[in-house]
């Protein structure tokens, strides 16, 4: 069970006493005068499947940039499988390999059709071979359910096959972790659950997930641990059912309250 | 043929006054088709200088270097609120009137950069002050949420530029620079004033010898809009090859 | 990424493509624009004004003893006469634009006709006229005008300067007419279904609801325009008219000093980019007026 100490550090999940996957430890961001990010601790054991929610402005997104060293942190500390993220000398490249991101605007690019999208990485980051890494993308699109969209230009196609695309360009480099970063907030509701569905395979197939999300029921379903932040600090956190069905503090339950 | 076509635009010159002479006359039209071909060829290098000044002026724009990019800028500024005309000559006559002068094969004297030379630098730079601007803006115009895609799957740098921002401003750039590109082709037409060889240069000389104005004139006006029609259609049929499928239509 | 085909036709001249369009092309596909300026201000001219001297003592440094005349005081003897004559590139400007103007909005409203034979032909006098080079229709028009003409028996002279302000008008009003033609296709068509709705006629829409409109979106260009046609007026110094660009050459070879060459042609470079660079500011902070309000 989370135990918490007096710096806010949480150790939570299935298998806390093996080394973490993630660990984050007082890890502050600010952005010119605001401070977005303030002092946030929280590990993630692999396998793990981890929802943030919160209300928006909170920080999670900007908490999943920095795990993936797209934005630097300004203080505390961010580890991966071990390896400081936040160090000078790291190899991004290595990093990136390990985490996989998918956004809320899917971030296809746009001048190379689905099967493009998932080779181009594999092929000019990893120098792998060319052949190899179209089978592969092959198979990816068929776990999204997307095999004959190959040919498809991302302007093609629907938010959901977009955004399926793009969960199948992360995996195409073989990560250990997969952040996802409110990725059904800008599709219409029918193409959610598609969505949401490739997600949940992931997640049983052992994956090690972050997302931020509003999509409570699902996160109620799928994570192995909630977080709710504000103001750029967790505010309460705890298992699924706990969290949702006996939150501690007022701040929860009025976000909740809010929300569902 | 040939000769049949020829014979006809004498019997036309003869019975009407038209005087085409640079269809039945084997020098005029050599002149002709060689004006023709440098007005291309002039355009041709303009246009491959001028974007690589584009391309290397949208860089150093994107410098941190605060004196750098208002270098670029003043550098942009003074090339399009000044006219192309009188740069030329400021080039022509004011600096070339300071460059060394070297000797020739035949032991004369002559400028290091000939007419030809200058044409080509003040031309494209005129062109390269409006690329910076257009190619800085396509740069620009790439969502920053797409770089951060190809950032978190591993692309350097260095690969994001190369495979995701240059091919995605190139698109977005591609009608300013076909307009700009139809401006270039008009603007040689300033070469005539130091004697660059193009095509009103050599109309200007068959009309003197021949005294057929309104013949040549007429036949410049075509083939300039016959040219710049041609760079249109290349320039939209590229566009349309580029365009991202799913986007507009 | 929608709207960039329907504004920026590709035959416009770059020249005249305003950044509003880019802007809003760049909105279209949602992301911010922090485009650095070069802002210029009283005491920058004052600057140029330094490196004028500063060239006219280095000039005035290599000066011989057998040269009497220094730089700065050749530029004193000269400047009324440089003067007047970029008034009177102005002036030319001015006409031709005053011309070109009112024959593009004439050609522009043929271009708009529903009549085919008229839309057609407006069409193609537009594009004919954008497309040739300014010389050349320079050109066109100094040769193949008469120098006079009799009007019920009076003979009207038609001294050069009128025929390269004509040649110089027709450009203008083609780009002018291209100009209203872009203005007028970026209307929203409710505009129009709503104007027919309510029972107006052709013409009462065009002038009364459309045409209003467009007057906003096509003074940035319409002003762009002006300043390059305002640089084009030193073209007419190719065909012998006395403007600026002919004067310092002439001013030039009777100093005859060639170390004289690079600082006047700078001052006539000076002249026009003290005229034309406030004008693009202008023209500039409209676009982006306009870009934000819309």
């Amino acid at each position: 069970m989370p135990s918490e100490t007096e710096s806010g550090s949480v150790t939570a999940g299935k298998s806390a006493t093996a080394e973490p996957m993630i660990s984050l430890s007082n890890v502050h961001k600010s952005f010119g005068d605001t401070e977005v990010i303030k002092g946030i601790s929280f590990d993630v054991a692999k396998g793990d499947v981890v929802c943030i929610i919160g209300p928006s402005g909170s920080g999670k997104s900007t908490l999943l940039r920095c795990i993936n060293a797209l934005v630097p942190i300004d203080g505390g500390s961010i580890r991966v499988e071990g390896q400081e993220v936040h160090d000078a000398n790291l190899d991004r490249l290595a990093l990136r390999k390990k985490v996989g991101m998918v956004f809320q605007q899917y971030n296809l690019f746009p001048h190379k059709n689905a099967l493009d999208n998932l080779m181009m990485a594999p092929i000019k980051v990893l120098r792998q071979d060319k052949k190899e890494v179209r089978e592969r993308a092959l198979k990816l699109l068929e776990k999204v359910r997307l095999s004959g969209k190959e040919d498809a230009y991302p302007g093609e196609l629907s938010g959901g096959q977009q955004q399926r695309v793009a969960i199948a360009r992360a995996l195409a480099m073989n990560p250990d972790i997969m952040l996802f970063d409110e990725v059904t907030a800008a599709l219409d509701p029918e193409t959610v659950k598609e969505v949401l569905l490739t997600i949940r395979e992931l997640a049983e197939e052992g994956m090690t997930c972050i997302l931020v999300t509003h999509e409570m029921g699902f996160a109620r379903e799928i994570a192995d641990h909630m977080y709710l932040t504000d103001r750029g600090v967790i505010v309460e956190h705890g298992p699924p059912a706990e969290f949702f069905d006996n939150p501690k503090d007022e701040r929860t339950r009025s976000f909740l309250g809010q929300i569902l | 043929m040939l000769a049949q076509i020829s014979q006809w635009f004498i019997w036309l010159n003869q019975t009407t006054g038209i005087n085409l002479t640079i269809v039945y006359d084997s020098y005029d039209r050599g002149r002709m088709i060689d004006g023709f071909l440098n007005t291309i060829y002039l355009s041709l290098i303009c246009l491959v200088i001028s974007v690589i000044i584009g391309v290397i002026g949208a860089w150093l724009q994107r410098s941190s270097l605060k004196w750098t990019r208002r270098l670029v800028q003043g550098y942009i500024q003074l090339f399009r609120n000044t006219p192309p005309l009188v740069q030329l000559y400021f080039f022509y006559f004011a600096i070339g009137s300071l460059m060394p002068k070297i000797e020739n094969k035949y032991g004369i004297m002559q400028p290091i950069l000939s007419n030809w030379d200058w044409a080509i630098i003040s031309l494209s730079f005129f062109a390269g002050a409006f690329n910076v601007e257009i190619f800085r803006s396509g740069i620009e115009a790439v969502p920053k949420a797409t770089v951060e895609a190809a950032e978190s799957l591993g692309f350097n740098r260095l690969q994001v530029y190369l495979y995701v921002v240059l091919p995605l401003a190139f698109r977005v750039c591609l009608p300013a620079l076909s307009n700009n590109l139809v401006n270039l082709v008009k603007t040689t037409s300033l070469a005539y004033a130091i004697a660059v060889p193009e095509m009103l240069y050599v109309a200007n000389q068959i009309w003197s010898d021949n005294l057929n104005v309104p013949e040549m004139m007429t036949f410049l006006l075509f083939a300039y809009v016959f040219l710049v029609g041609i760079l249109v259609w290349a320039m939209n049929r590229l566009e349309r090859r580029l365009q991202l499928p799913g986007y507009g239509g | 990424m929608k709207s960039r085909n329907s504004v920026a036709k590709p035959t416009d001249l770059p020249v005249l493509m305003p950044i509003a369009e880019r802007l809003t092309r760049g909105r279209g596909i949602g992301l911010s624009y922090d485009i650095p300026r070069l802002q210029l201000r009283a005491w920058h001219g004052l600057f140029l004004l330094g490196v004028l001297v500063f060239f006219s003592a280095s000039a005035w440094a290599q000066q011989s003893p057998d040269h009497p005349a220094t730089l700065a005081q050749a530029f004193i003897r000269w400047m009324p006469l440089l003067l007047k004559a970029f008034v009177f590139n102005i002036v030319m400007s001015f006409l031709a634009m005053s011309l070109g103007t009112i024959a593009g909005v004439g050609l522009g409203v043929m271009q708009l006709s529903p009549t085919r034979p008229t839309h057609a032909v407006g069409w193609f006098v537009t594009q004919f006229f954008r497309n040739a080079p300014w010389l050349v229709l320079l050109f066109f028009c100094m040769f193949l005008l008469p120098f006079r003409f009799s009007v019920f028996g009076v003979t009207v002279p038609f001294p050069d300067w009128i025929k390269a302000t004509l040649g110089l008008a027709l450009p203008v009003m083609a780009n002018v007419a291209e100009i209203m033609r872009g203005a007028v296709a970026s209307i929203p068509s409710g505009q129009w279904e709503a104007a027919h709705s309510l029972a107006f006629s052709r013409r009462q829409i065009m002038f009364g609801i459309i045409l209003p409109q467009c007057i906003r979106r096509m003074l940035p260009p319409w002003m762009n325009l002006y300043a390059i046609l305002t640089m084009a007026t030193v073209l007419a110094s190719i065909v012998g008219v006395s403007e600026v660009m002919t004067q310092t050459q002439r001013v030039l070879s009777a100093e005859n000093r060639p170390e004289f060459i690079v600082p006047f042609y700078a001052f006539v470079l000076l002249l026009f980019f003290v005229y034309c660079y406030p004008i693009a500011r202008y023209t500039q902070k409209l676009e982006l007026r306009y870009a934000v309000r819309d």
